[in-house]
This record gives C-alpha cells, sequence and structure tokens, in this order.
C-alpha cells in the first residue's frame, strides 16, 4: 500500500530530473479504479503536491503545479519543436528569447552554431513569422552594453568557404590579443575591433585566428577572455559547436537548475538530433567517460524520455 | 521601365558572338559593332552571347573585351555585361579603393529589396571569397563602420505593416537626436539600419508632418558633416531612389569635373530597371533631354555607349 503511494509520488516528481512518468500515473488509475481510498491515502501521504485544507480536504499546491506543467508539458514542446522547420523554430526560440526575457545566450548559440544558410532562413522565418526583422528586435528590445554585439552577430551572413588568408588570420590573432589585455587594463572588451573580427569574419577564419592566438601567446583565447557577456560562448561556439553543445547539456543535467537550462536540454537535442549528434555525444564521452544516452536514462522520465533517446540514439 | 531597345526579332546569340569576333578581328576594334550589340541586348540575351563566343572561340569574352577596348567605354560596357546582381557585386568591390565611396555602398544596401540585396552579397562571396561585410568593416571604423555594416548586413522586414504608434515615437527620437550637437549616431544608426523600408517611411512622413521640415532638410541645417550626409543619402535612397538618382545625374552633370564613375554606375545599374523614368524627371526638371545633357558633357565611344543606353 505504501509502496504504490510512493511509486505514484516518484512518478509526480517534478523536482530533479525531466519528464514525469506517465505510465505510472496510468498504471495507478487502473489500480485504484475500485479503490478510491487508495488515491485518499495518497492525497494525504504526498505532501509536497497536496497540503491539509481546513481539515476537511487536502488540496492541490498551486505551485506544485505549475511545476508539473513544466514537467508535462517537456515531452509536447520537444514534440512541437521536432516538428517544426528548423527555421521556423529558431526564429521562434529567438523571439521567445528577445519578448520573454530568457537568456539572449540562446540568440549566441543560433547566431554562431548555424551554418550561414540556416541562420539566414531563421531570419526570412523571423520576418515571415513576426513581421518585423530579427535584428530589428534584438536592437530595440534588448538593452545593455552586450546587445549592439548582439545585433551584429544575429545580422551576419558569413562567408561560407574554406579560403582564408593566414597572413590576415595571424593579424587578427594580434588584434585581438592587444584588445583582451587593454580590456583588462579598462574594463571593456568590446573594443570595435574584436566586433569586427567576430561578428564579420568567416568561421574558418576565425578557428585560424584562435589557432594562430594559441601559437603566438601560449594560451588558449577562451582561457584569456574575460567574462564579458556573450565573447566567451561566441568564440566557444564558432571554435567547436559539439563542444559547445556539450556545455549547454551539462549545465541543463545538473540539480537544481532553472527551466531555461532545462529547455535547452530539449532545444539542443532537438536542433542538432541531425546535425552533428554524434560529434556532441562523442565530445561528452570524452568528457565525462559516460555515454551521452546513459546519463540521459537516468536523469528523464517518460515519453519525454522515450523521445530524448530517440533523437540521441534513433534506432542506429 | 528599361531605357534602351532591343531589336526585334532579335539575333541569335550566336550571330552576336560571329559580329563580336568580327568587331575585335585584326588591329584596333570597331566599338560600334561592340555597342551596337551589346547595348540593345538584355541580360539574358548578353549571358547567352557569353557563352556562345566561348564555345565558339574557345576564349573567355570578358577577357578579350577587356583586351580591346579601355578607359571610360571599357569601364561601362564592363559593368554593363554582367547581370544586375553581378554588376552590383562588382560595383560593391569597386567602392574600396584608398576611401571607401560609402556612397555606393548605401545605394547597394539601400535601393535593393531584401533579397535582391541578398543576391548581391551571395554574388559578392562567389566572386571574391569574402563578405560584403567583412569588407566593409575592415575598410571602415567608427560611426561610418556602425552605419555601413549595418545597412548591408540587414535583412528587412518586407511587408507593408507599420506601426503608427511606434513611427510616431521613432519620429521624435531622431529629432531629439538631430537637435543635438554634436549627433548622437546610436539610435539613428539603429533606426535607419534595422526598421523595414515601409516602417522608415512612415516616420519620415511623421517627422515632415510634426516638424514641416523633411528629416533630410534638418539633418543638412543642423549637422553639415561628413556623417549626417552619409545619414541623408540614407534617407532619400529609401524614400524615393528615383528623385535619388534624378538628382545625383543633375549634379554629375553641372560640376566642371565630369565624374565619370559615378555617371556610369548610374545610368549602367538603372538602364534595365528605372532610367526611363529618371529620364522624364530630369526633363521636366531641367528642361534638357538627358541625351542631350550626357551629349554634352560626354565623348567618343564612351559617350555613344552611354547614349545606346538612354534611347529607345
Amino acid at each position: 500500500m505504501a509502496e504504490e503511494c510512493e511509486e505514484l509520488t516518484r512518478a509526480l516528481s517534478g523536482l530533479g530530473g525531466l519528464g514525469l512518468e506517465e505510465k505510472s500515473v496510468a498504471a495507478a488509475m487502473g489500480r485504484w479504479r475500485r479503490r478510491p481510498e487508495m488515491l485518499d491515502q495518497f492525497r494525504r501521504s504526498f505532501g509536497g503536491l497536496f497540503k491539509g485544507d481546513d481539515g476537511s480536504f487536502e488540496r492541490v499546491d498551486m505551485d506544485y503545479i505549475h511545476l508539473l506543467e513544466f514537467e508535462l508539458a517537456r515531452f509536447k514542446n520537444l514534440m512541437l519543436q521536432w516538428l517544426m522547420h528548423p527555421w521556423e523554430r529558431d526564429a521562434r526560440w529567438a523571439h521567445h528569447a528577445i519578448h520573454k526575457g530568457d537568456s539572449p545566450t540562446v540568440l549566441v548559440e543560433i547566431a554562431c552554431t548555424r551554418t550561414p544558410v540556416e541562420l539566414l532562413g531563421a531570419r526570412k522565418a523571423y520576418c515571415s513569422l513576426f513581421h518585423r526583422s530579427l535584428e530589428e528586435d534584438v536592437a530595440y528590445h534588448i538593452s545593455g552594453s552586450h546587445s549592439y554585439f548582439l545585433v551584429l552577430l544575429v545580422s551576419s551572413y558569413r562567408y561560407d568557404g574554406p579560403n582564408v588568408n593566414e597572413e590576415m588570420a595571424k593579424l587578427e590573432a594580434k588584434v585581438l590579443h592587444n584588445a583582451i589585455h587593454k580590456a583588462a587594463a579598462k574594463g571593456s572588451l568590446l573594443s570595435e575591433e574584436v566586433l569586427r573580427i567576430l561578428t564579420t569574419r568567416s568561421k574558418p577564419h576565425l578557428r585560424e585566428t584562435f589557432k594562430f592566438y594559441k601559437q603566438l601567446f601560449g594560451k588558449f583565447i577562451e582561457e584569456d577572455l574575460i567574462k564579458v557577456p556573450y565573447i566567451i560562448e561566441t568564440v566557444e561556439s564558432i571554435n567547436s559547436a559539439p563542444a559547445y553543445f556539450c556545455k549547454v547539456i551539462d549545465a541543463a543535467l545538473k540539480d537544481g537548475v532553472d527551466q531555461d537550462s532545462k529547455e535547452a536540454l530539449t532545444r539542443v537535442i532537438v536542433s542538432r538530433s541531425n546535425i552533428d549528434m554524434l560529434e556532441i555525444k562523442g565530445e561528452y564521452l570524452k568528457k565525462h567517460g559516460t555515454k551521452l544516452e546513459d546519463e540521459l536514462q537516468k536523469f528523464s522520465r517518460g515519453v519525454y524520455r522515450d523521445a530524448l533517446l530517440s533523437l540521441v540514439a534513433g534506432n542506429e | 521601365m528599361a531605357s534602351f531597345s532591343v531589336p526585334s526579332p532579335v539575333p541569335s546569340p550566336v550571330e552576336d558572338a560571329e559580329s563580336l569576333k568580327k568587331a575585335f578581328h585584326g588591329w584596333g576594334t570597331d566599338e560600334k559593332a561592340v555597342i551596337s550589340v551589346l547595348a540593345h541586348r538584355d541580360a539574358a540575351h548578353r549571358q547567352q552571347i557569353q557563352q556562345a563566343y566561348e564555345d565558339l572561340y574557345k576564349e573567355n569574352f570578358i577577357k578579350r573585351l577587356e583586351s580591346e577596348i579601355s578607359g571610360d567605354f571599357e569601364r561601362a560596357v564592363y559593368r554593363w555585361i554582367f547581370s544586375s546582381v553581378e554588376r552590383e557585386a562588382i560595383i560593391a568591390k569597386s567602392a574600396f579603393g584608398k576611401v571607401i565611396n560609402y556612397r555606393v555602398i548605401i545605394e547597394t544596401s539601400c535601393i535593393n529589396s531584401p533579397n535582391e540585396l541578398l543576391a548581391v552579397k551571395q554574388a559578392y562571396h562567389a566572386r571574391y571569397k569574402h563578405s560584403l561585410e567583412e569588407d566593409v568593416a575592415s575598410h571602415t571604423s567608427g560611426d561610418f563602420r556602425k552605419l555601413l555594416v549595418g545597412l548591408v548586413s540587414t535583412y528587412r522586414y518586407d511587408g507593408d505593416e507599420v506601426d503608427a504608434r511606434l513611427a510616431a515615437v521613432e519620429a521624435k527620437t531622431l529629432h531629439d537626436v538631430i537637435k543635438r550637437k554634436p549627433l548622437e549616431s546610436e539610435e539613428a544608426i539603429r533606426i535607419l539600419t534595422t526598421r523595414s523600408k515601409a516602417q522608415l517611411k512612415a516616420i519620415f512622413n511623421k517627422y515632415k508632418d510634426e516638424h514641416k521640415i523633411s528629416i533630410s532638410k534638418d539633418l543638412e541645417t543642423e549637422h553639415p558633416d561628413e556623417f549626417a550626409s552619409a545619414l541623408r543619402i540614407v534617407v532619400r535612397c529609401i524614400s524615393s531612389p528615383q528623385r535619388y538618382f534624378e538628382k545625383l545625374l543633375r549634379v554629375v552633370l553641372t560640376k566642371s569635373n565630369l565624374d565619370e564613375d559615378t555617371l556610369t554606375r548610374v545610368i549602367v545599374t538603372r538602364a534595365e530597371k528605372d532610367l526611363q523614368v529618371m529620364k522624364e524627371m530630369y526633363e521636366k526638371r531641367t528642361n534638357v533631354s538627358l541625351e542631350k545633357a550626357i551629349s554634352n558633357e560626354t565623348s567618343g565611344h564612351y559617350k555613344s555607349f552611354l547614349l545606346a543606353l538612354v534611347r529607345n
């Protein structure tokens, strides 16, 4: 009896882990169909979800219900995102970030990990869906010293070919190094030249530039970067999208993180499932010694878990 | 409406290629023949002629052409040969000299539709292995960089929807910015480089309604400097490209030192688009036909070529 209640409690635990064990809940409904006293007992035993009213009945705690709603919606959101065209997906995530006050890191992620054509597609979709351009909304609604940097990032239409001018890359590594060390003294990394290099140069060029940086100065540029919002994510995601996504996934799977970080898990898995999921899994294994699938198996529940695992491992 | 004429029926690409080969033959070049073919063919034909020439004679048509003709005439014909999109990419590249010709960058980025600008940028990638944005950025600094990079990077909303309340707010913002000395560029750049054209036209109209003076005129009066001058070009290119070009033609054709690059650029880029309209505006404004004005100011094969593009 107590066991059954415990099982249902576990199934409905919105705290820790992601998703709900829908099957268990449905099973409990079946088992207790002619035993309403079981559900009564459950209400009395699960203090998290139910509070005593004035002694006459146990009412639900609406805060907990909100939590459950998030968890219930997780599969639905994943499904919707998966169904959407990548351009619409990206446009809607961007719109959400701008208007619902989510962290603008999503904008950096979209601007830097999508190919120039994919980013352009997202911008077209944004115009079509919202009757504004992405850059106009970022410029208007996001404030702060990094706002201009974000506008430049989302507006970029980088050259997409492999040609790299090595002399220029070497020169710009020096420019970046100078800017970083000047900023350490003055306090602002957002110099004109840093913005120019990071937001207009092609990705192959930037990767060469970062390589030269290590060669010339002995440190990876990420190590030298002061925590200026979005600059470090820009460098990381351009350098290696899979390694960057691995970090985002790590953050999502930590205990007690906020909804934004948790939702990032769905976003990353859905958006990268058929792009570089193999490389992301490789990075994860390298970093943690365990498989991503195994961590997801542990940390998520129900249909949501099944969906994640399908997108990560498929029917391979 | 296009200004130049195409014969009906038009000769086949092979016939045209043969005519051109004949024009190149021997010492010197028969420029008249070159003009009579090239100035009277639309972009699709010109493309086919190049292909036919290469198939028949196994040599690159453009390279041969470049070796046969020279000077302003060559520069004009070279720009004309290409399709509109390629041409604008080439013209944009030519803006990067010792000093950037920002007028060219503003024209390309503000007069084209968002999709046309995109096509120009794609052509630029293919041709120069760089993005237009990165080249503009590395050739500029400060406010000019912010303005020009913003203009070339944007993918504006292309629809008619306008937010009238916001237009009023931003017209006021621009007015406040213009009234302050020095000009604080940040908000002006944000508005001009991100808002849709429909929204910007609404803003400019609101500005004129509220302050009884056009934003362009106000900028001119309050800030007689180069940056404000660039902002005015932006405003005018967005408000009415035709009026902008008509005025540019007037200025170019009355200055004592003819700026052939600009004259060529206007004629060659608009001949297939709306030069006809501009011809009419020009004549109304000056009481002189555009042909006559060009005839007075230019000479030689360059003159003949331009006139062939301008006459019907």
